[in-house]
C-alpha cells in the first residue's frame, strides 16, 4: 500500500495522435466532467475552509488562532513532528540502505512490514499502543508503579505518530536506491574512502531529492494525523491536544460557547500546510524529472558521438 | 541492518504482537460474540458497503480523471493534476470538517441538495462522500503511469485497420486499463476500510446507522471494553492483510504488459 505514485512531468508531447483521438465532442465532454468533478470534490472543500474561517470576521479568526489552547496545540504538534520526522528519517535511510545493498533472506517480508502501517487503520494503530502501555496493558502496572505515563500523555502521541509515519521516507528511498545500484559506492570505497565518507559524499547526494520528498510527506502526515493520536491522547485541552484534535474539540463545541468559525480558523493552518506540501511535492517531482531527462540527454549525446566510429 | 530490525520491531512488531497475544486470550466463542453483537454487524456492514461504493465511484471518476489528465491538453491541466493529491495531503480531520460543512443544510452544497432530499451530512451518504474524497488520489495515481505507457501506435494501428474509437476502447484500452483499475480499487477500498478522521465529522456517528467499524473500536475503548475493541481491531487488521496481499498480486499482474 503506497501513497499516490509519483507523477511524471512533461511527457505529454507525443508525435502523432491520429487515430488515437476521441472526437472533439467526446473530448470536451470528458474534460467537462473531470473539471466539474474536481471543482465540486476538490476545489469547493478547499475554498470552504477559508470561507468559513473568515465568516465571523477577521477578529474572530485571529482570536481563535491565538487562544492559549490553540497555541498549546500548535506547540505540541510541532514538538511531535520534530521528534518523529528525524527518527523516521534515520530509520528510512537505514532500512533503504539495508534493503538495497545487502542480500538476505526475508527481504520481501521486511518490505511488507515497512508498508504495514500504511494499510492498518489509524484507530488500530492507536489501540495497539494502548494495549501495551495502557493501565490494563502489558507494561501498564510497571509504568504506573514508576509513575511514568505514556498513554494519555505526550509520549503516547509521539509513539502513535511514529507508527503511522514510519513508511514514508523508506518507501521513497528503497526503489531509488535499488535502481541506482552500488557501483558508485564501490568505486568510492576502492579509491580509499571510508564508509561514512562514502555515505555522505556519494550515497546521500544521489538520493537527496527523494529523501526530501519522503520527509515532506512524513511531516505532513505527522502534523495532520488524527485517528491514531485521538485514541492515545486522552484529549486533555491545552496538554495533549494536537492541532487536529483541537479542531475536533472546537467543532463539537459548536452548540456551546465558541463561534462556528473557530474550528475552521484552526483548520486553515493545517490546510496551508497541505497546500505547502503539495507545492513542494510538485516542485520536487519537476526537479527529479528534469534531472532524469538531463541524464538521458547526456546518454543519447554520448551514443550519437560514438555511433560514427562504429 | 541491526538498527533497522530493532527499530521496526520496537515500533511495529512488538505492539502488533501485543494485539495478537491479547486477543489470543479470548476464546473463539467469546471472540465471535464480541464481533457480532452490539452494533458490530451494522458497523461492519456500513464500513464495507460504503467503502465498496466509494471505491466504485473512484474507479469511474478516477479513471476518467487519469485519462483526461494524461491524454488531453487544456488550460488548468497542471493545476488540476497537482490538486488530485489534495485529499492525500489534507489532514483527515480538516477534510471531514469542511465536507460536513459543505453538505450541511446551510452549507454551500447542502442548501441546494437538502431541499431535494439529498442529505450529505450526518447520513450514510456522508460516509460515502468522505471515503470517496480520501480514496480518489490512490485511483488516479495508480492509473496515470499506465495510461502514459500505453503506446498510441497500437490504437492508431487498430484505427488504420478500420476499428472505430469505441471498438478500440473495448478491445485494446479496456483490457490494459482493467488490472490497474483493480489495483486502484483495492487501494482505495483498503484506505476506506480503515478511514476514521474524515468520517467522524461528517457521519454524525448515530449508533447503528452511521457508525463505522473504526468508530465502534474507539467507542468500546472509551468504555474500557478492551476485548470488544480488540475483536473488531483484529477483523479490520485481517482484512487489511488480505487486501495488501491482493494488491501485491495485482501489481504483478499489471506489470505483465511491461517487458
Amino acid at each position: 500500500m503506497s501513497g499516490p505514485v509519483h507523477r511524471q512531468w512533461g511527457r505529454s508531447t507525443r508525435k502523432s495522435t491520429r487515430g488515437a483521438d476521441e472526437s472533439p465532442w467526446i473530448r470536451r465532454l470528458l474534460i467537462g466532467i473531470a473539471l466539474l468533478f474536481c471543482g465540486v470534490f476538490l476545489l469547493l472543500p478547499l475554498a470552504n475552509v477559508f470561507a468559513q474561517a473568515f465568516s465571523d470576521g477577521l477578529a474572530a479568526f485571529g482570536g481563535a488562532i491565538i487562544s492559549p489552547d490553540t497555541v498549546a496545540a500548535i506547540r505540541l504538534t510541532l514538538l511531535v513532528a520534530a521528534i518523529t520526522v528525524p527518527l523516521n528519517l534515520v530509520f528510512g535511510v537505514a532500512a533503504a540502505w539495508a534493503i538495497a545493498r545487502f542480500d538476505f533472506r526475508g527481504k520481501a517480508l521486511l518490505i511488507t512490514l515497512i508498508d504495514l502501517p500504511f494499510s492498518i487503520s489509524p484507530v488500530v494503530a492507536g489501540l495497539i499502543y494502548v494495549l501495551l502501555f495502557g493501565l490494563q496493558g502489558y507494561f501498564g502496572e510497571w509504568l504506573d508503579a514508576h509513575d511514568i505515563q505514556i498513554i494519555f500523555a505526550v509520549p503516547g502521541i509521539v509513539l502513535a505518530t511514529l507508527f503511522v509515519t514510519l513508511p514514508f521516507v523508506a518507501r521513497e528511498l528503497i526503489p531509488l536506491m535499488q535502481a541506482q545500484g552500488s557501483e558508485p559506492e564501490q568505486a568510492a570505497l576502492t579509491l580509499g574512502a571510508s564508509g561514512w565518507q562514502t555515505f555522505w559524499h556519494v550515497t546521500l547526494p544521489s538520493v537527496k531529492w527523494a529523501l526530501l520528498y519522503g520527509v515532506i510527506l512524513c511531516n505532513s502526515r505527522a502534523m495532520g494525523e488524527y485517528g491514531a493520536v485521538s485514541v492515545v491522547s486522552g484529549h486533555i485541552t491545552g496538554r495533549t491536544d494536537t492541532l487536529p484534535l483541537r479542531i475536533d474539540k472546537l467543532y463539537n463545541d459548536l452548540q456551546g460557547s465558541s463561534q462556528g468559525s473557530a474550528a475552521f480558523a484552526v483548520a486553515t493552518l493545517l490546510t496551508l500546510l497541505a497546500l505547502l506540501t503539495l507545492l513542494l511535492k510538485t516542485f520536487l517531482e519537476w526537479r527529479q524529472q528534469r534531472e532524469h531527462d538531463r541524464a538521458q540527454t547526456v546518454n543519447s549525446d554520448q551514443n550519437q558521438d560514438s555511433s560514427p566510429d562504429a | 541492518m541491526g538498527f533497522t530490525l530493532f527499530y521496526l520491531s520496537a515500533v511495529v512488531l512488538i505492539p502488533l504482537a501485543a494485539l495478537a497475544l491479547r486477543s489470543a486470550e479470548l476464546s473463539l466463542s467469546d471472540f465471535w460474540r464480541l464481533a457480532t453483537t452490539n452494533q458490530a454487524p451494522a458497523a461492519f456492514r456500513l464500513t464495507f458497503g460504503a467503502s465498496f461504493i466509494a471505491a466504485v465511484l473512484n474507479a469511474v471518476f478516477g479513471t476518467l480523471l487519469a485519462w483526461v489528465l494524461t491524454r488531453y491538453e487544456f488550460p488548468g491541466r497542471r493545476l488540476l493534476d497537482a490538486l488530485v493529491d489534495f485529499p492525500f495531503a489534507l489532514p483527515t480531520a480538516v477534510a471531514g470538517l469542511t465536507l460536513a460543512n459543505l453538505f450541511a443544510p446551510n452549507g454551500w452544497l447542502g442548501q441546494f441538495l437538502v431541499p431535494l432530499g439529498i442529505k450529505g451530512a450526518y447520513s450514510q451518504l456522508g460516509v460515502v462522500i468522505a471515503l470517496t474524497f480520501t480514496g480518489l488520489p490512490f485511483m488516479v495515481r495508480t492509473l496515470q503511469p499506465v495510461i502514459e505507457n500505453i503506446e498510441t501506435e497500437v490504437e492508431e494501428a487498430a484505427a488504420t485497420l478500420g476499428a472505430g474509437r469505441g471498438r478500440v476502447f473495448v478491445s485494446i484500452l479496456a483490457p490494459m486499463l482493467f488490472p490497474p483499475m483493480l489495483t486502484g480499487f483495492a487501494l482505495s477500498f483498503g484506505r476506506a476500510i480503515g478511514e476514521y478522521g474524515s468520517v467522524v465529522f461528517i457521519s454524525g456517528n448515530l449508533t447503528g446507522k452511521t457508525e463505522i467499524a473504526p468508530m465502534l473500536v474507539v467507542k468500546r475503548l472509551e468504555a474500557y471494553d478492551y476485548p470488544g475493541a480488540m475483536a473488531l481491531a483484529v477483523i479490520l487488521l485481517v482484512v487489511s492483510f488480505v487486501l495488501l496481499a491482493l494488491i501485491n498480486t495485482l501489481e504483478r499482474w499489471t506489470r505483465r504488459f511491461e517487458r
